[in-house]
């Protein structure tokens, strides 16, 4: 809802709405002007998407700063900095073709010298998940101002490339950084882009305003004069402010399940998972493969078939869920291999493969007891870790649950491997060799999260591995990761039981919001508030 | 002079107070696992190990926690409180951004409770075992009992999202570019559920506590001799009763502050407030050591103030205790 200050303020969206009939208005033209309030839970301490991979800066930053490219409406690559790519048969060399006519919206002209500079000194060397995109990456030419040439020691695959440049390709503006240290530069706080919309203000724990940027390369783009983040931390605060009409959009949304539940009946909202796909999350097991008894992977079959995900994801998600089949989402078509949950729940199968790997029951019923890890995500991870506990007490198995905050997790599980078992989520994103296959590949050094730290090792995936990443042809790199989530699925170091997309709270005064898969980080040029 | 005197001993006495506190509370936050890059690297989703080692660098932390507590206390001997790596800005900036919010907030509580639990300890009292007094005393047990954050909650439903008079959260309308007069009264409207949530507990305790003292000055010989000097009773309650009576609340006042402080977390995360108490809940999430130093050490610097003055305040009520001293 729209206060009515705000709505006075967009004195010509009232215009053009008292023309207006009430009905048909979902097909009406855009309304100019208005403000949009976006609920964000958690500030970020950087707000330069170059710099940090995250769904929480994209959220903001990616209004003010673009990328070479973005998703369309399919879920397909297209162009927003670079309007053309093109790589030669050796997968060696890839050209982009840069958009004319861009500024800084400090007025400086956007040229190659931008991409070649954030692609070397950003992408290649700072940014999370990206360093390990463009290891091969070993130069950048700029034949022209409007072209770039990216030359790489290993083939690779263009479509990877392009599905990883939607979150890992944005460009900064060179000439603000070069010769600056780049973490302390104040742009990093205080963003020059050539998005949409322009940095006006960050208030520390209250707020981030854009607005409307009038030189913007799309004419009459974008729709509306503002957008504003509020930081919010508290769940129950987020759902009144939403309520009460101060908060118009919760993206990638962080309320509690029963409000998310609650405001799904009320038609002023529209809570749906729609413009999410390409932010898969699993909801994880990680074994700890050197325990005595994990390391037998009939014990952690085991304990995957003792969970019943189903049960789980109708009661405690509200529906927001659905078993997984391995490690690349329903929604990534390019990569989906289909098939069937691979364990299904079943007692029976669980106590037969724990006696077979010989842990039987003792004199007090119980086998053998593991400690549980959660890590610090939304409120299904607890409520998961619960359940998995109460799960296998059934087998005889003791979980005790150790909550730490998301340092105190990340040192526990990563660097110091004190865990027996973890949980957790993964996001999937858009390409298994962007984040996938490192929770997969042997290798990673101590203390990098998120990787195979679970002292598991395969010959056969790691191959797999490496050859899908640097494989040109998409047909065949589908087929190499079918066979990866096979062998994955076999030996489960890591179980991806839940396949789940955030969830979004829009107001349903809100015009053209979630049309692409990755809605949240996109820019919003299009956004428009019905009158 | 003798006040000047007093303020100086007094912070002369608070300097080892402050020092064990820094020293005690960065060894405590040693023992607690992962630190700032962690978290960060925890915010971002994941990074690989290069960059990992690179922050730890840039942030300082790859030295031992000896040299970092040596550093750490050199930089406060000379007034400097050090760098945030949360915010990228010196901690004493980011700490004089947030004070004011919850100054303002402490403040008008600390005055609300205060106010409204004398005058209805005293309603109470001089209405003893009637019914205003039984209306009182079960309203400030329920106030009591009740944990705060129900009370904000319960406050933003029914005046921001039911009855809409409210706004729900924040410290002013943003980007309603108000100034001057106008601004104050919004900023006063933001304020009116987050003071009353934070206040009704402390209220509770005060009427008590107010209650109580008056019957008990009110038996006092002194107080009998004033009625029986023809003294009319409002003269008796105010100068006899309530000046005496005054003065266990303003020992409470001092104790309190602290106390509020620790309150004002809750209420500042309900109301979404960019005060000092949800930074510091923050910075130990964050790991952000140099900004929870600095937030321990400007607190201990409020409570030691607030002690101070609820002395002078003290020596104003009773002139015994100025001679003492």
């Amino acid at each position: 809802m729209l206060t009515r200050r705000q709505a006075l303020l967009s004195t010509s969206a009232l215009g053009l709405v008292a023309c207006l009939p009430r009905l048909g208005l979902a097909q009406a033209e855009p309304v100019r002007g208005g403000v949009v309030t976006v609920h964000v839970n958690a500030e970020q301490r950087i707000l330069n998407p170059s710099l940090r991979a995250s769904t929480g800066v994209y959220l903001m930053t990616s209004k003010m700063l673009e990328s070479l490219v973005d998703l369309d409406a399919e879920g397909k690559p297209t162009g927003v900095l670079a309007t053309g790519w093109e790589s030669s048969e050796d997968g060696r060399t890839i050209t982009f073709t840069l958009r004319q006519g861009v500024t800084w919206h400090d007025g400086t002209p956007f040229t190659a010298a931008d991409v070649q500079y954030t692609a070397l000194e950003m992408w290649k060397t700072q940014l999370n998940y990206s360093t390990q995109l463009q290891q091969y990456l070993d130069a950048v030419d700029t034949p022209d101002d409007h072209t770039v040439v990216f030359r790489y020691s290993r083939p690779m695959p263009l479509q990877l490339l392009l599905r990883a440049l939607c979150d890992l390709g944005y460009v900064a503006p060179r000439h603000v950084f070069e010769g600056t240290n780049i973490l302390e530069n104040p742009a990093n706080t205080a963003p020059i882009g050539t998005g949409p919309f322009r940095f006006v203000e960050y208030q520390r724990g209250q707020y981030i305003i854009a607005e409307r940027n009038p030189d913007y390369w799309r004419e009459d783009f974008p729709y509306l004069d503002r957008i504003v983040w509020r930081i919010i931390n508290d769940r129950a605060a987020a759902a009144a402010a939403l309520e009460a009409g101060q908060v118009q959009l919760s993206p990638y949304s962080s309320l509690s399940l029963a409000d998310m539940d609650r405001l799904r009946t009320d038609e002023r909202f529209e809570v749906s998972t729609r413009g999410n796909e390409a932010n898969a999350v699993f909801n994880t097991i990680e074994f700890n493969c050197r325990h005595e008894a994990l390391k037998d992977v009939r014990v952690r079959q085991a304990i995957a078939h003792a969970v019943d995900v189903d049960f789980f994801c109708e009661n405690f998600l509200y529906g927001f869920g659905k078993p997984a089949t391995g490690p690349i989402p329903s929604s990534s078509p390019a990569f989906y291999p289909e098939g069937e949950p691979p364990y299904a729940f079943d007692l029976d199968r669980a106590e037969e493969l724990l006696d077979e790997a010989g842990f039987p029951r003792d004199d007090d019923d119980q086998r053998f007891s593991l400690r549980l890890l959660p890590t610090v995500a939304g409120e299904d991870v607890p409520l998961f870790a619960t359940f998995i506990q109460q799960s296998l007490a059934e087998l005889g198995i003791t979980v005790e649950i150790i909550q730490y905050d998301a340092a105190g997790f990340l040192s526990k599980t990563y660097r110091d491997w004190d865990f027996d078992l973890a949980t957790g989520w993964h996001q999937y994103r858009g390409d298994p060799a962007v984040s996938t296959t490192v929770w997969y590949r042997s290798g990673s050094p101590r203390g990098a999260p998120w990787t195979n730290q679970f002292g598991w090792q395969s010959d056969e995936v790691d191959e797999l591995i490496d050859q899908a990443a640097s494989e040109l042809d998409p047909a065949k790199r589908k087929e190499l990761y079918a066979r990866f989530v096979e062998a994955v699925n076999a030996e489960i170091p890591v179980w991806m039981a839940i396949e789940r997309q955030f969830i979004s709270v829009t107001s349903t005064q809100l015009m053209n919001h979630h049309t692409t898969p990755r809605w949240g980080s996109s820019d919003w040029h299009d956004l428009w508030i019905r009158g | 002079m003798r006040v000047l005197q007093l303020a100086l001993r007094r912070l002369a006495a608070s300097v080892p107070t402050l020092f064990l506190i820094v020293v005690g509370l960065f060894l405590l936050l040693q023992l607690a696992p992962g630190d700032t890059v962690d978290a960060l690297v925890a915010q971002m989703g994941g990074g690989d190990p290069a960059m990992i080692a690179e922050m730890r660098r840039f942030y300082g932390l790859d030295a031992g926690v000896a040299t970092q507590l040596a550093n750490y206390l050199w930089r406060l001997v000379r007034f400097d409180l050090g760098f945030s790596a949360i915010y990228g800005k010196p901690v004493a900036a980011v700490i004089l951004e947030r004070l004011p919010t919850t100054l303002l907030l402490m403040g008008s509580a600390l005055a609300l409770a205060f106010a409204a639990g004398t005058a209805l300890g005293v309603i109470a009292a001089r209405r003893v075992n009637g019914w205003p007094d039984t209306l009182i005393s079960t309203l400030g047990l329920i106030f009591y009992a009740t944990p705060s954050f129900w009370f904000g909650l319960m406050g933003v439903v029914v005046f921001a999202v039911w009855l809409a008079w409210l706004p729900a959260g924040g410290l002013r309308e943003i980007g309603a570019g108000y100034a001057g007069l106008a601004l104050v009264l919004d900023m006063a409207r933001h304020l009116i559920l987050p003071t009353l949530t934070l206040a009704l507990g402390f209220l509770a305790v005060y009427l008590r506590i107010m209650r109580a003292s008056m019957l008990e000055v009110l038996n006092q010989d002194f107080v009998r001799t004033a009625r029986a000097k023809g003294v009319s009773e409002g003269k008796v309650v105010v100068r006899h009763v309530m000046r005496n009576a005054l003065l266990p609340m303003v020992t409470l006042i001092g104790l309190q502050a602290g106390t509020l402080l620790g309150g004002s977390v809750v209420v500042e995360s309900v109301f979404a407030l960019p005060g000092l108490g949800r930074l510091a809940y923050e910075s130990v999430v964050q790991r952000d050591l140099n900004m929870l130093l600095g937030i321990a050490f400007v607190s201990a610097i409020l409570v030691i103030v607030v002690n101070f003055t609820v002395d002078v305040l003290y020596a104003r009520l009773d002139p015994r205790i100025a001679a003492d001293s």
